[in-house]
């Protein structure tokens, strides 16, 4: 390093700023962690894999993916845990951007965890959205994967809010709130053991309009059904419930025709459109910014169900 | 939500000053969690939605108005016990900037969680109930706000409706801070009079009462305040230094090498001269890669991929830095270090520590002295480590690290010690010496 310290090049830090470098504004701040953590588990993990269903979230989180990685491949394969009862638009959309960025994708269903006995629902269509927690830690189990990356974020919830950006989960997939790792700095602490593995998120600080900030941004495409569209609903508790072969209506309601959106595109039967005309990102991003009901109240029937119904499913393995 | 939208998701625009972490520090009797109610309250953060399911929570509970305490409460587990367990992280944002909050609880393990929270902030919120002044625990929390170089702390003294809004109040709790702060040698202190309750001085001014409310403080209110803290500086003046996360090499028909990571601070240019280490060979910058796109240039806090001018042989671990103002190498260090474990160090004293990108085996070779963080008087010589526990001490490394001292450089100064048993993340380190 002697060498190094009688360098004396005239391009050697002054105190003043460089000249070209402008002010990052928060969509940078966001972005360059989330590349730098999806970067760790890239370097850290022995087998990782990134969870992508086709939504807006994941669909971000591939963008981010590529800037982390590219000219190189993504270090990990993407998966699908698909219920059965998704969206075809979506399903569309997973498979044509898959397509595009030349990267595997594993799927696996809820379905065969149904066949193998594993998942036993109440009724033929009941939400599956809790359910599939099995299927995505059985197939966990079968690649051997100790990092699933995904697109959650603490905004969504109040569980949410208290989790790490590497979470840990033992053996039987459970996250122990009153037990996590503590979190300094950027200095990840990605070890796990044999049989456990890391869930991780790279895009926990985003916000929902961080989000579509980001897709007006970089110009990313999402599937058609998060912008407006007319559609058979029904009004039903303050939601607005699609007509499809899962939900159909009931005795006595009436179906009418809605210019909807999505804001999230889970499972058919627990997922919910707003009334809205936006038809870009820079519309939603308006009204996103005037809103008074958070994404999941507005959309989502499971979480509901309880003060801590998302507690006590990422408890059990959920995402 | 927010103001942001009028931003439009537009790149570069100038009033969009990026991110801004900062810690609250305080109990709930000094009324914490009203105030981070507020901020978020009074930003347009809080949904119906969720002020609804405050308003069930506390009708449940019996009371009677909404407790906007409970929007901070988190986990099932601690609202059976009206506890808060850990650290969590609260969003907002105006046209100027988004905010992150780091909401830590405070009960026993206060230290662990505060320094956790701490250890990201870019500023702390010191709140002081102005009924009670300065104490022990407000003296706790600049200590440790200051350990972990925080360089911009303000100080809330709130509930200032309940002293009559007295301006002599204000001054005597000021004056008896900056007795006991003026040796931390805190860079950018602010004290500002508040009612968090009653919404004065945290986002708006707040309104006129009979004797004149605070009219006598001309000062910002705390958002202002907030907004305004420039965090630039605090990183893009130092030396470069770019730890390397992971090399890219596609192969098959390109000969592209680059090393991708996070430039933690300085800035560097194409044609700059950088040393890489441990190797200590230099070359100069022939790309900066951003997926479609070369910068001229990159600034602390860019996640990039460099492309070298010259084959050097660098892994994920290694640090390429400022040529001139290289980091030093160590294989021993002094630091202080706070025990986030319930259990003591284990009997070996051997641990991972976890350096920027870099991870090498660690001995606790000597446990120098312990604080007090009620007295700062410095115990020499413990026998072991609680948690919650600050030490001075020595640890030698099996391989070097690339280091600055703490004070010089958050990111170069720190690290983490893991138990290899267990894969718990046992303490923080931050560098005083190399």
């Amino acid at each position: 390093m002697s060498a190094a310290a009688l360098n004396l090049a005239p391009r050697a830090e002054s105190a003043a700023l460089p000249a070209d470098s402008k002010i990052r504004n928060h969509l940078d701040w966001l972005e360059s962690e989330a590349i730098h953590i999806l970067r760790e588990v890239a370097g850290e993990c022995a087998n990782p894999v990134l969870l992508f269903s086709g939504g807006k979230d994941s669909i971000v989180m591939l963008r981010l993916a590529e800037k982390a990685f590219r000219p190189g491949r993504f270090p990990f394969p993407l998966m699908h845990i698909d219920t059965g009862h998704n969206f075809d638009e979506v399903v569309a959309f997973r498979d044509m951007r898959t397509a595009e960025l030349g990267e595997r994708l594993i799927v696996r269903t809820l379905d065969d965890s149904i066949k193998r006995g594993t998942v036993r629902l109440h009724k033929e269509d009941d939400s599956r959205n809790a359910a599939q927690s099995v299927t995505l830690l059985e197939a966990i189990e079968e690649f051997g994967f100790d990092a699933a990356i995904g697109g959650a974020r603490r905004d969504e919830e109040k569980a949410r809010a208290k989790e790490r950006v590497f979470s840990f989960r033992d053996e039987f997939g459970q996250w122990d709130p009153k037990n996590q790792r503590p979190e300094l700095w950027n200095l990840y602490n990605t070890r796990v053991h044999k049989g456990e593995h890391m869930r991780v998120f790279p895009i926990s600080n985003w916000t929902e309009l961080d989000v579509w900030q980001y897709i007006a941004r970089e110009k990313i495409a999402v599937p058609d059904i998060y912008y407006t569209h007319r559609r058979p609903i029904i009004r039903r508790n303050g939601l607005l419930v699609p007509v499809t072969r899962l939900t159909p209506p009931r005795e006595g309601e009436t179906v009418e025709e809605a210019s909807v959106r999505f804001r999230t595109v889970g499972d058919i039967t627990c997922t919910c459109p707003v009334e809205s005309t936006a038809a870009t990102p820079a519309d939603i991003i308006a009204e996103t910014a005037v809103t008074t009901i958070t994404e999941r109240g507005a959309t989502r029937m499971d979480d509901q169900t309880s003060e801590a119904s998302m507690e006590r499913r990422k408890k059990e393995g959920y995402f | 939500m927010g103001m942001l939208g009028e931003i439009n998701g537009k790149p570069g625009v100038a009033e969009d000053l990026g991110v801004l972490r900062f810690i609250t520090a305080g109990s709930v009797d000094d009324g914490k969690s009203t105030l981070i109610g507020r901020l978020l309250y009074d930003t347009k953060a809080i949904f119906e939605d969720q002020l609804a399911a405050v308003t069930r929570a506390s009708s449940k509970r019996g009371q009677d108005a909404a407790d906007l305490s409970l929007l901070t409460d988190g986990l099932e587990a601690e609202r059976e016990q009206g506890i808060t367990i850990d650290v969590a992280y609260r969003y907002f944002a105006t046209p100027r900037r988004k905010f992150i909050i780091a909401d830590t609880p405070g009960h026993e393990q206060y230290t662990r969680n505060m320094v956790t929270g701490a250890s990201t902030a870019h500023a702390a919120i010191i709140l002081i109930d102005a009924r009670k002044g300065v104490l022990e625990q407000t003296r706790r929390h600049t200590y440790i706000a200051h350990l972990l170089g925080v360089r911009h702390v303000i100080v809330a003294i709130n509930k200032m409706d309940l002293v009559g809004h007295s301006q002599t109040v204000f001054d005597n709790i000021r004056a008896s801070f900056l007795a006991f702060a003026m040796d931390l040698d805190i860079p950018n202190l602010r004290f500002i009079p508040m009612s968090a309750l009653r919404g004065d001085m945290v986002v708006n001014r707040g309104a006129d009462s009979e004797s004149g409310g605070l009219d006598w403080y001309t000062g910002e209110t705390l958002l202002q305040v907030l907004e305004g803290i420039n965090v630039a500086n605090d990183t893009v003046t130092r030396p470069a230094r770019f730890p390397v996360q992971l090399v890219v090499r596609p192969g098959a028909g390109t000969d592209f090498r680059g090393y991708a990571g996070r430039l933690e601070s300085g800035a560097l240019a194409v044609g700059d001269e950088v040393t890489a280490l441990p190797s200590g060979r230099s070359t100069t910058i022939r790309e900066i890669v951003f997926l479609d796109r070369q910068l001229p240039v990159a600034v602390a806090g860019d996640s990039v991929t460099l492309v070298l001018a010259d084959e050097i042989d660098i892994s994920r671990g290694d640090v390429i830095s400022s040529a001139a103002r290289p980091p030093r190498a160590a294989k021993s260090i002094e630091a202080r270090l706070c025990w986030l474990s319930a259990d003591a160090p284990n009997a070996t004293g051997r641990f991972v520590l976890k350096h920027t990108s870099r991870s090498v085996k660690a001995k606790l070779a000597r446990l120098n002295d312990r604080l007090d963080i009620n007295t700062f008087a410095r115990l020499p010589s413990p026998a072991t480590l609680a948690m919650n526990d600050i030490a001075h001490v020595t640890i030698n490394l099996a391989q070097p690290i690339f280091a600055d001292t703490y004070d010089t450089n958050r990111t170069t100064g720190a690290f983490i010690l893991i138990d290899e048993a267990t894969n718990q993340t046992v303490a923080a380190g931050m560098i005083e010496q190399l």
